[in-house]
């Protein structure tokens, strides 16, 4: 490991992923299917922090937390989109602000 | 500057630039082929940390299957997407200022624990002597089995989830039912009558 990039340099890109996926999700309020893109996002840069930690470390737990977090990810793109489908196919649109006519 | 910092800067250039087209493209099928392009960097990243395992499963499940969903799904929905976007200009103002406090604190906390805690304690411990997809095989199946077991649950709980969430009986729609087939024997299903010669017969 080549002492110019340390643990320091891919944290910060890790916080600055993480930042981009909050501000997507506050300026895209309407679109859901950028606030699930934005999430992945969030979620990529928590595995770029858990990676960088590990390998750092010399602490192997590190990634097997990371492929967890991958599992829970797809998990969830997979589910969210589909209740996207749901809504859509229930409201013609998918704008979320109104999507309190699924309570219930 | 040597080839890995090179390498390290052109990567997270290049993820931080799609991640934030991924979050303001006009067209939610840029802001996938962004996103797509945000993980390429991101497995690149991994390579350049040695994590190599994880730089593949992140290709193959976020950009094989995860991306491909969105594009699927965002190319299904027809959506005027232009009035999705209403709000951009009205919530800039605080997704900046959420933005801007969330990063200064991170990066401040993330330097912190670089500098003092966590790059202080790595010294003691050297790396093992196995590829990096060995290591996380022998924790992962030994120490971590019963978590391998419910990440497995997961995934069949979200799939079934979804098949069950999108899965729709339309009325109207013929549909081959093969055990009323074969159950079909030649008493029910043909009658045989006598036609008087020059007559047709009536329903």
């Amino acid at each position: 490991m080549s002492p110019a990039i340390g643990l320091p340099h891919y944290l910060a890109v890790a916080a600055i992923l993480f930042t981009i996926g909050v501000f997507g999700i506050f300026v895209n309020r309407r679109n859901i299917i950028v606030i699930l893109m934005a999430i992945e996002l969030i979620l990529l840069a928590v595995n770029i922090n858990l990676v960088a930690f590990s390998m750092f470390l010399h602490d192997v737990v590190g990634q097997v937390f990371a492929m967890f977090v991958l599992t829970v990810a797809a998990a969830e793109a997979a589910v969210g989109l589909a209740i996207l489908v749901t809504f859509f196919r229930n409201r013609g649109d998918i704008a979320v602000d109104q999507a309190n006519m699924m309570k219930g | 500057m040597d080839l890995q910092a090179i390498a390290f800067y052109v990567l997270s250039v290049v993820t931080i630039g799609a991640a934030l087209m991924v979050v303001s493209a006009r067209n939610p099928v840029h802001s996938v082929l962004f996103l797509i392009t945000t993980f390429f960097m991101a497995a690149g990243l991994f390579v350049l940390l040695g994590a190599e395992f994880l730089a593949m499963l992140l290709v193959v499940v976020y950009v094989g299957a995860v991306a491909v969903l969105f594009l699927f799904v965002v190319m299904m929905l027809d959506v005027d997407f232009g009035s999705l976007r209403s709000g951009f200009v009205r919530y800039l103002p605080a997704g900046m200022a959420v933005a801007g406090v969330l990063l200064v604190e991170t990066i401040l906390v993330s330097s912190a624990v670089a500098e003092r805690g966590a790059a202080a304690a790595a010294a003691g411990t050297p790396p093992p002597d196995v590829s990096n997809t060995e290591a996380i095989g022998r924790v992962l199946y030994t120490d971590y089995v019963y978590f391998f077991q419910a990440a497995g649950l997961v995934l069949l709980v979200a799939m079934i989830g979804a098949i069950v969430l999108t899965l729709r009986r339309r009325p109207g729609v013929k549909r081959q039912d093969i055990s009323a087939q074969t159950a079909r024997t030649p008493e029910r299903g043909m009658v045989v009558v006598q036609v008087k010669t020059g007559e047709g017969i009536a329903e």
